[in-house]
């Protein structure tokens, strides 16, 4: 018998992997111990024996890209991302999470705090409130610059609860954006000189066209800041700069951002019968459906597998696994839950223009 | 900054400063995408650096370029899904649109 090598075997597809090893390559599936197949096939020429290419040059992944909206409100957005690597899908996540600039408050000057609530307590309370206000018009503060209208918002808390009256509940709309700087004066020195207040604004914000029809202050009116009893006083000013998530989360400007792949229900036999029953009534989150096949038959068929959370109560405790479960590792379902201060759809482009901006820095680095 | 040696182009070590996984994780997978590569890999050396190592072998071309080929690559990708993601929204903003119009109001 003439020796044949087992990839010129009649029975193996040429051109293309044999089933179980697309499988491996394109699904992770999820047993009932643990996931398999999980790592990705990185090299370029994994099946390059096979007469199989692996890569993925710019043309193809051009061709390959569909995104599709799903869900698109004010501040929150589902999509599907499909034909794109995780390693890309998890950088813009990575980067809408602590990369992506907001404004926050980031300085206190307190004048007065006689509430119940210590003075650094307040201030990082104050710090997470989301902010109304969009970061590309203003520019980062460092460290040896001084406030300007710029980079600076400020705002002005004042709130006092008289002798006598009930206990009072100090909300976000009560900080005062005050567009003309810090009315706060510095101690100077010499008492002769000029005061001098906290920022050094040379024109009032309001004046600004940016600003002028769009007054700059907190997104959510009613948020709790602190509760003041009777007789208890809050006067500060809180200074609000530009930053990102990663020196603190209040500059984060999503709630949230994640993403998960696509979940895939294979049925490995035909369910009836009660079995079918016994099978819909498993899934909490309705996957499964039956079908009628005639003659009072019923069969169990996968209806909506996308609302598979992946519970895996249809494979515990199985003997012969009826059902295998896997999710398809280039196609990703991305959801992001914007903070307030700019939509989502603007924050997605903006955090591929940053992963863009890090590219170009890099390249002109090595040029 | 790039640690490779003066005779043989083709094996560097990059160090970029002030990047983390979002960078060398997709450039890693654009490295490998390249047939030039022979390997390719990252590392953050210690987790309070702000520091990351690239390391590239090539097949003989020089390291340097090939990692500036992956990163113009990644660049490309990127514009692409920023394209493509904004004419998604707005056909999902058009088609909204329509159907939330009362076609009655006409009268």
């Amino acid at each position: 018998m003439p020796k044949v090598s087992a990839l010129d075997m009649p029975d193996v597809p040429k051109g293309k992997l044999p089933e179980h090893l697309e499988v491996q390559r394109t699904r992770v599936v999820c047993n009932a111990d643990a996931p398999i197949h999980t790592e990705p096939f990185h090299y370029s020429g994994a099946f390059a024996l096979m007469g199989v290419d692996n890569s993925v040059t710019l043309e193809s992944f051009c061709k390959n890209l569909k995104i599709e909206v799903i869900e698109l409100t004010e501040d929150t957005m589902e999509f599907d991302m499909i034909g794109i690597d995780a390693s890309l899908a998890n950088a813009f996540r990575r980067i809408l999470i602590a990369e992506v600039p907001t404004m926050a408050i980031e300085n206190v000057l307190m004048v007065n705090n006689t509430s119940v609530i210590p003075d650094e307590v307040l201030a990082h309370r104050l710090g997470l409130i989301p902010l109304n206000a969009d970061p590309k018009l203003f520019e980062y503060l460092s460290e040896h610059d001084t406030p300007n209208e710029r980079n600076t918002i400020v705002f002005k808390l004042a709130v006092s609860c008289k002798k006598g009256s009930p206990r009072l509940t100090v909300k976000s709309d009560q900080l005062k954006w005050l567009p003309g700087g810090s009315e706060l004066e510095m101690e100077s020195p010499t008492p002769s000189a000029k005061p001098r207040t906290y920022t050094s604004f040379s024109r009032s914000q309001d004046s600004m066209p940016e600003f002028a029809n769009k007054p700059l202050g907190v997104k959510h009116q009613d948020i709790i800041i602190d509760k003041l009893g009777p007789g208890q006083a809050i006067e500060l000013e809180a200074h609000a700069v530009k930053g990102i998530g990663k020196v603190h989360a209040k500059w984060s400007p999503v709630a949230t951002a994640w993403y998960r792949m696509l979940p895939e229900v294979i049925l490995l036999k035909e369910i009836k019968g009660v079995d079918a029953e016994k099978l819909v009534k498993k899934c909490p989150v309705n996957v499964f459906d039956i079908e009628d096949v005639g003659k009072g038959e019923k069969k169990a068929v996968v209806a909506n597998p996308r609302a598979c959370t992946l519970c895996r109560e249809c494979i515990r405790g199985v003997n012969e696994p009826q059902v295998e479960l896997r999710r398809a590792k280039d196609h990703f379902i991305f959801k992001i839950e914007s903070a307030g201060a700019i939509p989502p759809e603007v924050l997605f482009t903006d955090a591929v223009k940053i992963l863009e901006e890090k590219c170009d820095r890099v390249i002109c680095e090595l040029s | 900054m790039e640690h490779g040696s003066l005779t043989d182009l083709s094996s560097s070590t990059f160090s970029l400063i002030d990047e983390d996984h979002t960078l060398a994780n997709s450039v890693r997978f654009t490295l490998n995408q390249d047939p030039r590569v022979q390997f390719s890999g990252y590392s953050i050396p210690h987790p309070s650096d702000n520091k990351v190592n690239i390391r590239v072998q090539t097949t003989g071309d020089p390291a340097k370029d090939v990692l500036k080929d992956a990163l113009q690559n990644l660049m490309l990708m990127c514009k692409h899904v920023r394209i493509t993601f904004d004419d998604t929204v707005n056909d999902f903003r058009a088609t909204e649109k329509v159907e939330h119009m009362d076609i009655n109001s006409n009268r």
